[in-house]
């Protein structure tokens, strides 16, 4: 339905999207993961014909977006990042002018209307200036916007910002209802996010692919990889936290070490394995050689966050011991 | 055109659902309206006096009112047109509407010519007012119509050409007061060329001579329609449109 090949797009000076490339199925959801300036916006953009790709091709239904771009805005429902609203009108009169812009019949708009204000849940205030909305209520008024003419395929930037837990909950719950005869992709950073509603993800990082696949999968993939927490303390009193921290990243097979505490003298750290190595025995090893007393080594569980951040920490391909600071740049 | 009429209704609502409209209507009408009092009020002491010492020679509205009076309506105009335009595509630009418009399935001229139809409405609207004035000396004196419609002619065909101006300006930024000032000073300088070179008759000032917007009123304000001064309105408008349809697509190249 959707399918991406080579996606290159630059501004003047930054190279937002490197090289990407990807397919949708039909009828799928697809999660599009990555830190801030990733560079989702960017390639939701080229999909919606809004920018047009510095190199590669973007097709949506058989259609190249810069061939035929009306044929692709008639079969896309787009929830920008920010809601592109008219704060003057009010919510009824604005999705009447959006639904009539993307080519419903005056004889259908009326009845288009009430079905998505059902559906996003904005009754109470159809008849309100947009203006004068909260900042949740706005965002399921884009949504309500995005699916007004029933789209083949829904692109939503961050659909679920700003919206309340329950909300989020609505949503997740309207977007599942829309899978199977919908294609959707949204972005988020939020991970629960992907991994209750979407079926595949696809996870970017500074402009390039860095991994695309289904939550299971890539929970699997990781399953590999072990996270340990330690504690370390020096019988002198104080440990260097730098100091432990560089010995623990040279420990072979760690990819990741963060600090998580430092409490009375005693650092406690969270270290990642790479995937398949063991590296409890090293690190134990190491921490005793040093001179220092190891109070506690114990295994936790990778959560999707954890995953997250791996791949798009690691996949620089710069040693694993850099890992935390990428992780920060990134997150820039 | 489904989608021209779609876009112009909504910028013409818009105009009054946010004070500018209002503002722009009421502008004209306490400036326009104190110029027709002044002018009325001139005329019938000029026509008394003229009573008084015995002449019989007759008055003529259509001189000595009504083409000033719209000339002064056209001056006016100069100031409220970039009141007009500014906000059609800056306002849409900085509150990320644009993205709306851009991804929906309409052409990008047409949203051009819906903005533009939009704006020429309210123009119409304001210069409609004027209307109600002339008509009161049309019931008490014996003005000749057609003058005064070839006048509105011309009105009509100054504003559109400046409100094409002013569009365009307005998808240069995203800030509506630059918008406004800078199509302000364009229009002001395109009004001003002809003083400058009134004098001379060297063959450029005769070329910048025809770039100014007044030179092609003259005409319209004397009740004579001159084919080359419609082609002028004319093309001018064509060219800023043609302009605007440009700068809309480094937009996305931009963006
Ligand atoms: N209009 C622009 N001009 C220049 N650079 C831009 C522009 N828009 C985005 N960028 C750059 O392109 C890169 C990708 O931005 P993009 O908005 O696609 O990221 P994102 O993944 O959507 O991030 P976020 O999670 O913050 O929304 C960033 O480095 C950003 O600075
Ligand atoms: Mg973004």
């Amino acid at each position: 339905m959707i399918k991406v090949e080579g996606l290159t797009k630059r501004y003047a000076r930054t190279v937002a999207v490197d090289n990407i490339s990807f397919e949708v199925e039909k009828g799928q959801i697809v999660g599009f993961l990555g830190p801030n300036g990733a560079g989702k916006t960017t390639t939701m953009r080229v999909l919606t014909c809004f920018l047009p790709p510095t190199a590669g091709t973007a097709s949506v239904a058989g259609f190249d977006v810069l061939e035929h771009p009306m044929e692709v805005k008639r079969r896309i429902g787009y929830l920008p990042e920010t809601p592109p609203l008219y704060p003057e009108m009010e919510v009824s009169e604005y999705l009447k002018f959006v639904g009539q812009l993307k080519g419903i019949s005056s004889a259908d708009i009326a009845k288009r209307v009430d079905q998505v204000v059902g559906r996003c849940a904005v009754g109470d205030v159809r008849n309100k200036l947009i203006g004068k909305l909260s900042k949740g209520y706005r965002q399921r008024v884009g949504l309500a916007q995005a699916i007004i003419h029933n789209p083949e395929v829904l692109i939503l930037d961050e659909p679920t910002s700003g919206l309340d837990p329950k909300q989020i909950i609505e949503i997740r719950e309207l977007l599942k209802s829309l899978a199977g005869d919908h294609t959707i992709i949204l972005s988020t950073h939020i991970l629960p996010e992907v991994e209750n509603s979407c079926e595949r993800v696809i996870i970017i990082n500074q402009g390039k692919l860095v991994a695309i696949d289904s939550v299971a999968n890539l929970t699997n993939r990781l399953r590999g990889s072990e996270a340990v927490a330690l504690e370390v303390e020096a019988p002198d009193g104080h440990p260097d936290p730098s100091e432990v921290q560089q010995r623990l990243e040279v420990v072979s097979g760690v990819s990741r070490v963060v600090m998580k505490d430092s409490r009375n003298g005693r650092l406690i750290f969270e270290v990642e394995s790479l995937q398949g190595r063991h590296i409890r025995a090293e690190l134990a090893r190491t921490v005793v050689n040093s001179g220092w007393n190891l109070n506690e080594l114990r295994p936790v569980g990778l959560s999707l966050e954890d995953i997250f951040l791996q791949l798009t920490a690691t996949d620089k391909g710069a040693g694993g011991s850099h890992a935390p600071q990428e992780v920060e740049g990134a997150g820039k | 055109m489904k989608n021209i009429l779609l876009i112009c209704f909504k910028e013409f609502k818009g105009y009054f659902v946010s004070p500018i409209g209002y503002a722009v209507m009421a502008l004209f009408g306490l400036i326009f309206g104190f110029g027709f009092y002044t002018a009325t009020r001139d005329m019938v002491q000029l026509g008394f006096r003229a009573q008084m010492m015995g002449q019989q020679q007759p008055m003529s509205v259509n001189e000595q009112v009504i083409r000033p009076l719209l000339g002064f309506a056209g001056t006016i105009m100069l100031f409220l047109i970039p009141m007009i335009t500014m906000r059609l595509v800056a306002e849409e630009k900085r509150t990320g509407t644009i993205e709306l418009l851009l991804t929906s399935p309409i052409r990008d001229i047409e949203i051009i010519l819906g903005k533009w139809l939009g704006a020429l409405l309210l123009y119409m609207c304001v210069l409609g007012m004027s209307v109600i004035n002339i008509a009161m000396l049309f019931m008490w004196g014996k003005p000749d119509l057609k003058p005064v419609l070839v006048a509105y002619l011309g009105l009509l065909l100054q504003g559109a050409c400046l409100l094409a101006i002013g569009t365009f300006v307005s998808t240069t930024t995203r800030n509506q007061i630059v918008a406004g000032g800078v199509t302000f000073f364009v229009s002001l300088l395109l009004w001003l060329l002809s003083w400058f070179t009134a004098f001379e008759s060297t063959v450029l000032s005769k070329v910048i001579n025809y770039l100014s917007i007044v030179t092609h009123m003259e005409n319209f304000s004397k009740g004579v329609v001159d084919t080359k001064d419609v082609v002028f309105y004319l093309s001018m408008i064509f060219f800023s449109l043609f302009l605007t349809s440009r700068s809309m697509e480094s937009l996305r190249w931009r963006a």
